[in-house]
């Protein structure tokens, strides 16, 4: 049990100053074995983000916590999957990091719960290279996935991909099919009544909205929304925009505002 | 037209002749009784024939000899000498000719037989049945006869019976001969007796019927008894070949219904044992495979998770190495290295296991090559400049399509552009060359380097085979990248095949079908780049057939 206390603290001596608090932290918590814990009684005024972390492996849990701390991230982590929806109620966060083996209630499951009642950005933590969970996880409304052993810079991109929005150089609202699209408001409606989508539906929808005449591959999609630098897997793609579909399209099997361009990728409709 | 339909008619005939032992056996049974039958009624018919006609013989000879002795009896008590010749001898031939009507025999008297004299019956002169088509006495008996003093004879001829003639009808018969002599001129005189045998006919004819029906009966019944015992040894044959091939569906709780304790029950308890123990077998098997597949997930999940804390940690103590002394430092540098090699090398391990548990599936789409070796090489673009090697491309210029797993077909790319780079050694460029027709899509990646000795061109997929033991590994692969590649390929039902000269560089190629599990029997690209040598390009062509298959 003094390794991890031991690790945060060799952390401490040469992370930036605002992390110490926060390090120190986790390094007691880790002790006295919570279930939840979080740092929200220590509000960091330079956060960048409060970042949720749902992971029954301790070790691993910390270790992202001190990843994180050093990136400007405050973080809590929660390591039952029963504990997770009452955890994402106290702290509020702006991303979910996600496991999907978890005791209590699986992560899918988690997923799922979350994503009921709201669109916050949920990134998987797979251990299992099997395509099938992360379709599964992305169905149940998880927006990116990280297979485990992953780089921490990986996951930070796609932490930092998810917290970072379009900048709202936009005043004018954009239209899209029949849709109005106020950026700045982060408000998607038809006919003035607004249609409720994740910010990462919104981000995709916008991308698309903002170059109408052009066809976005499912790799430039994945470079604008994700913010991949290198080809990644364009499932996140395809089933991101069945979701969005099945908010936005008066029939969804007959879509008319975000259209399939056959061998190419996807466009703006231009109803 | 009807010559090709006779033909397939035959070829339909010939397949249920070698295909169905019921109708071989019914079939040569049948040729076989018909001989045995053929032959006993042969001979019974024979056998027949000639006791009924000796029987005859025997009596018409005594019947003849019977009339011969009461005409010469007659003639002999003819009183004094009587000068009409003509006038005793209708007395003799009359009550004669009289008892032949009632008693059925036809009778010539001819003559008389000068010394010397060629007469014949046909000449006049004889007195016979009127009925009687005379020319029925056949000649050979009448020349026997054509001396006085001749015994009696007899011979088979056919007795021809006319009026006003016209002959009316033909039935074989026995012709018997004897001589009298007429004491009015002295003369010899032949009396033939004409028996028909249309009795004997008829009885032979009846007999040959009666057999020639049994005969039939015999092979119908021969036939039919063949066709149910060869169907009670079939029957049970079919059934066990349906079972089996049932079995080989995989539908293996099918077993053959034993009834009885005969050889061919035997048979059904072994066939049923067999299966058994074959099911025992697969389903150890299926188990096996299902506890490797289980632990390579679980491998996989429990060795993941920690590697990610480990991984996580070192790069935190190698981000901060400048505040390390030089040693510690130097440390943190080297576990950051060797937990990528470690990272690469479990999911390259991982990667096998799954492909041996036979776990990997493919998810395809339309992929287009030309794309994938782009973006692969935008990928490895930096280190192929960190070896100063220029990567080329040769694309056709159109879109080379496949149906394929993206993300497979980009980790072959990917490992053979790595191989490549790994070993061009002193040369400064790669090509890439894409192509692709209707059938195929292919990419070949050249390299100018050492090149591959003969008989190493199949050996580079094996797991974990280095060219030279002593060779050191640089670009830290995990010797696992082409074993995976060959087992992509194969998933996709295409071909990776590698070609290689010491000196003269490798070409590794891989062919995918245009559409997966078509069969490929083509590259558009040839496995033996043009820039070799000419009997470079001759030895490949020998050994094609081999590495295409």
């Amino acid at each position: 049990m003094d390794r991890p206390g031991l690790l945060a603290g060799a952390i401490l001596r040469c992370g930036p100053s605002r992390d110490e608090h926060d390090g120190a932290f986790i390094g007691v918590a880790a002790r006295s074995g919570a279930a939840l814990r979080h740092n929200r009684s220590v509000p960091n005024e330079n956060s960048r983000g409060r970042i949720l972390v749902v992971d029954d492996d301790a070790s691993l849990a910390e270790m992202l916590s001190i990843v994180l701390g050093q990136e400007g991230f405050d973080s809590t982590v929660v390591h039952r999957g029963d504990h997770a929806l009452d955890a994402f109620h106290r702290y509020k966060p702006d991303v979910v990091l996600l496991d999907l083996m978890l005791p209590g209630v699986d992560g899918i499951e988690v997923c799922r719960q979350i994503r009921r009642e709201s669109g916050v950005p949920i990134v998987m933590l797979t251990a299992k290279g099997d395509t099938g969970d992360v379709v599964v996880g992305l169905e149940a409304g998880a927006d990116d996935y990280v297979v485990k052993p992953f780089k921490p810079k990986e996951l930070i991109a796609r932490i930092k991909a998810r917290v970072r929005r379009f900048d709202a150089v936009d005043t004018e609202p954009l239209t899209i099919g029949d849709l109005t699209i106020d950026v700045t408001g982060h408000i998607v409606s038809r006919d003035g009544a607004a249609i409720n989508l994740t910010p990462l539906e919104f981000d995709l929808l916008v991308c698309l909205a903002r170059k109408p005449n052009q066809v976005f591959s499912r790799d430039v999609l994945l470079e604008q929304v994700w913010g991949y630098r290198h080809a990644a897997d364009t499932r996140l793609v395809n089933v991101h925009v069945q979701r969005l579909r099945s908010k936005v399209e008066h029939d969804p099997e007959a879509p008319e505002i975000v259209v399939t361009v056959r061998g190419v990728g996807y466009k703006a409709g231009s109803v | 037209m009807l010559r090709s339909r006779g033909r397939g008619a035959l070829r339909h005939t010939w397949t249920f002749w070698r295909r169905s032992i019921q109708a071989r056996v019914v079939v040569a049974t049948v040729l076989l009784s018909i001989l045995a039958v053929g032959a006993v009624g042969l001979f019974l018919s024979q056998q027949v024939r000639s006791g009924l006609l000796e029987h005859r013989v025997s009596l018409v000879t005594a019947e003849a000899a019977n009339e011969v002795r009461d005409a010469r009896s007659r003639l002999s008590a003819t009183p004094g000498i009587d000068v009409d010749a003509s006038g005793e001898r209708r007395d003799l031939v009359g009550p004669i000719i009289q008892r032949g009507l009632t008693r059925g025999f036809d009778v010539v008297l001819a003559g008389p037989i000068e010394r010397g004299g060629d007469g014949h019956i046909a000449d006049g002169g004889a007195e016979f049945t009127p009925s009687l088509d005379i020319s029925s006495v056949p000649l050979s008996l009448e020349r026997h006869f054509a001396d006085a003093g001749a015994a009696t004879a007899w011979t088979y001829a056919s007795i021809r019976s006319q009026s006003f003639g016209q002959i009316t009808s033909t039935v074989p018969g026995i012709v018997v001969g004897s001589q009298v002599v007429l004491p009015a001129d002295g003369h010899t005189y032949t009396l033939y007796f004409l028996f028909p045998l249309q009795n004997e006919q008829d009885t032979l004819q009846l007999v040959l019927r009666a057999m020639a029906a049994a005969a039939v009966l015999l092979v119908l019944l021969v036939a039919g008894v063949a066709w149910l015992v060869a169907r009670q040894v079939v029957t049970p044959i079919r059934l066990a070949r349906q079972v089996a091939e049932r079995l080989a569906a995989g539908q293996l709780t099918e077993r053959l219904r034993v009834t009885g304790e005969d050889d061919l029950a035997r048979l059904a308890v072994s066939f049923n044992q067999m299966a058994t123990s074959l099911q025992r077998q697969i389903r150890q098997l299926e188990e096996l495979s299902g506890v490797q597949r289980r632990f390579t997930s679980d491998v996989s999940h429990e060795l993941r998770t920690p590697l990610t804390t480990v991984r996580m940690a070192s790069e935190v103590i190698y981000d901060a190495r400048d505040t390390f002394d030089p040693a510690t430092a130097r440390a943190a540098e080297l576990l950051q290295g060797e937990l990528d090699r470690f990272e690469r090398l479990l999911v390259d391990l991982l990667e096998i296991s799954r492909f041996d548990a036979g776990a990997a599936r493919l998810e395809t789409d339309s992929v287009d090559l030309v794309t994938v070796v782009r973006r692969v090489i935008a990928d490895s673009v930096r280190l192929a400049e960190q070896r100063h090697v220029e990567l080329r491309v040769h694309d056709p210029g159109h879109s080379c399509l496949a149906e394929a797993d993206v993300r497979r077909v980009e980790r072959i790319v990917r490992n053979l552009i790595g191989n490549a780079i790994d070993h061009a050694g002193t040369s400064d460029h790669i090509d890439l060359y894409v192509d692709g027709d209707e059938h195929s899509a292919a990419v070949a990646v050249r390299d100018h380097g050492v090149g591959l000795a003969p008989g190493e061109s199949s050996m580079v997929f094996n797991r974990f085979w280095r060219a030279d033991p002593a060779r050191a590994r640089t670009t830290g692969g995990t010797g696992l990248g082409l074993s995976i590649s060959l087992e992509d390929s194969q998933l996709h039902g295409g071909w990776l095949q590698a070609w290689g000269k010491p000196g003269e560089g490798a070409q590794f190629r891989l062919t995918l079908p245009r559409r997966t599990g078509a069969p490929l029997h083509r590259s558009p690209i040839p496995l033996v780049p043009r820039d070799a040598g000419p009997d470079a390009r001759r030895q490949a062509a020998a050994n094609a057939s081999e590495a295409e298959r």
